[in-house]
């Protein structure tokens, strides 16, 4: 038996749904008269006080991310800025890498790169606004084009204002740019949290990149050089990021435009004398 | 079937602190550069100093997202006075409407600590301090943020604030100099930063009198 009801609970209007499949198989369950009532305030006492997320559409929600990437690590080096991303999309659960070869960085217009880590699912939508966002501004044909900063700025409010419906976009991003010589490099988090800076990592980057980085980034870092500190960076979190695949692309953000190689594959070492005979120190069953 | 909960936080505590000191002609606004979240570092190098009007500069710390949409919210509404009354917001003024805007949202509050300085229309010194909800108060010195616990009884210490209740009604503006006011402010802030772990990187001071806005930056703790 259904029952649904509207409350004026709070001056807040929401339904309850009484639903009792689980109860029995096939029979009809029915409750005696007015049974409903005392189960509705029974049920309202129950649900939780904070009913400014409390209405019918709960389930449309975004409560968890279902398939993730993981860690987006960026530089800005010489004139330009570096972004390296693996191709993991990853479900959630212990290990299970069910996609290997997601494109997580993607460029847009003519002046910005954007990375993402995150539900890719929501990442694909961010890029759907983004895309109308570039149309528009090539529509008015007027030679301006949005540049990172700006693009950066639309990413922060629309990750603001889905947090404030409480229905947020889960996704770490980050935007690299360089427009009229000016290279940009930014990041904004899923509520909203956003900043520049010489060097940005999103999840697990934030604890294992960022500190390689600090230690070893410097000003005018050649292009070989910035490859090579990225390259050290995504093989620490190759090692260290469960959620992390050996598939990696680099992408270059530079005056001229956006170059996002082919992946490729870290060069990993594993002759550790532990590893080739592990029961060695332990004799055991298993 | 139970409602599941939420999962995460609409709101993050991004650290640092900020602190305001009025002086006779002068005001000192000053805030650490460096934002948070948990126990990493985001940066080290973000600016909560904003300033909101000719003569009037305000820093916030807390939860940086919240703390960017109110500055812009306030710059929007200080553009539109600009039109209307064609001159710009005087302190007073602009404390008054941040504390509005404050209160606008107080059932899902902007989760920012506000520390408001400048010079009032007479060009005296004025601080103003909130609370992430709006009430506020005019004062002579003021500190917020995650550091505010253990600079403000030392501001009481040095600045020797008169009692409110005192009647005449008496200024709480230091008598101190514009240049001991800054060393009194870069003292307060090498103070936090041994002991709070969400202040520190760097100091950006913004010094506000008759001619006009100064910055300047001074080297903090960086653990």
């Amino acid at each position: 038996m259904n029952v649904s009801f509207s409350l004026n609970y709070l001056q807040k209007p929401f339904f309850i749904i009484f639903n009792v499949t689980h109860f029995s198989f096939n029979q009809t369950f029915t409750l005696p008269p007015f049974f409903h009532l005392f189960l509705v305030r029974f049920m309202a006492l129950k649900l939780p006080q904070n009913s400014l997320l409390g209405s019918q559409s709960d389930s449309q929600r975004t409560l968890y991310p279902y398939v993730t990437g993981t860690s987006v690590v960026a530089l800005k080096y010489k004139d330009r800025i570096l972004m390296a991303a693996d191709m993991g999309g990853k479900i959630d659960g212990p290990v299970h890498m069910r996609y290997k070869s997601v494109e997580r960085m993607k460029p847009i217009g003519k002046h910005s790169l954007l990375g993402a880590s995150g539900e890719i699912s929501d990442f694909q939508e961010i890029l759907r606004y983004l895309n109308e966002l570039i149309l528009y501004d090539n529509m008015w044909d007027d030679g301006n084009s949005l540049g990172p900063k700006e693009v950066h700025n639309y990413l922060t409010r629309v990750m603001y204002n889905r947090r404030n419906k409480f229905n947020p976009l889960w996704n770490s991003l980050v935007l690299g740019g360089v427009k009229n010589g000016n290279k940009y490099l930014g990041t904004v988090s899923m509520i909203g949290v956003n900043f520049k800076d010489n060097h940005v990592a999103t999840g697990f980057g934030n604890h294992l990149a960022q500190p390689i980085l600090r230690q070893e980034w410097h000003e005018n870092l050649s292009f070989e050089d910035g490859v090579k500190l990225l390259e050290k960076c995504m093989r620490v979190l190759l090692y260290c990021d469960r959620s992390a695949v050996n598939k990696l692309q680099i992408a270059k953000i530079t005056e001229e435009g956006v170059t996002i190689h082919q992946p490729y594959s870290l060069k990993t070492y594993w002759e550790f004398s532990t590893f080739e005979n592990p029961a060695q120190g332990a004799i055991g069953s298993w | 079937m139970p409602k599941e909960q939420a999962n995460w936080s609409p709101y993050d505590n991004n650290g640092g602190s900020c602190v305001a000191v009025a002086g006779a002609d002068y005001c000192v606004i000053a805030a650490d550069t460096r934002m948070s979240t948990g126990y990493n570092i985001l940066t080290r190098d973000y600016s909560k100093i904003c300033k909101l009007a000719d003569k009037c500069v305000m820093a916030s710390s807390g939860f940086q997202a919240d703390v960017k949409a109110l500055q812009k919210h306030l710059a929007a509404r200080h553009l539109i006075y600009q039109h209307q009354h064609n001159k710009q917001m005087s302190c007073p003024a602009m404390a008054q409407l941040l504390s509005n805007t404050l209160y606008y949202k107080r059932f899902f509050p902007y989760y920012s600590f506000n520390v408001l300085g400048g010079l009032d229309n007479e060009g005296k010194g004025c601080v103003f301090t909130y609370d992430a909800v709006g009430s506020y108060e005019k004062v002579g010195y003021s500190s917020q943020g995650s550091g505010s616990t253990l600079i403000m009884p030392f501001l009481d210490n040095q600045l020797k604030s008169p009692s409110p209740l005192l009647l005449p009604a008496q200024d709480a503006v230091t008598p101190l100099a514009e240049a001991e006011a800054i060393d009194l402010v870069k003292t307060v802030f090498a103070l936090a930063s041994e002991r709070d772990i969400y202040t520190g990187d760097k100091l950006e001071i913004v010094v506000i009198n008759a001619d006009g806005i100064r910055r300047e930056y001074m080297d903090l703790r960086k653990d």
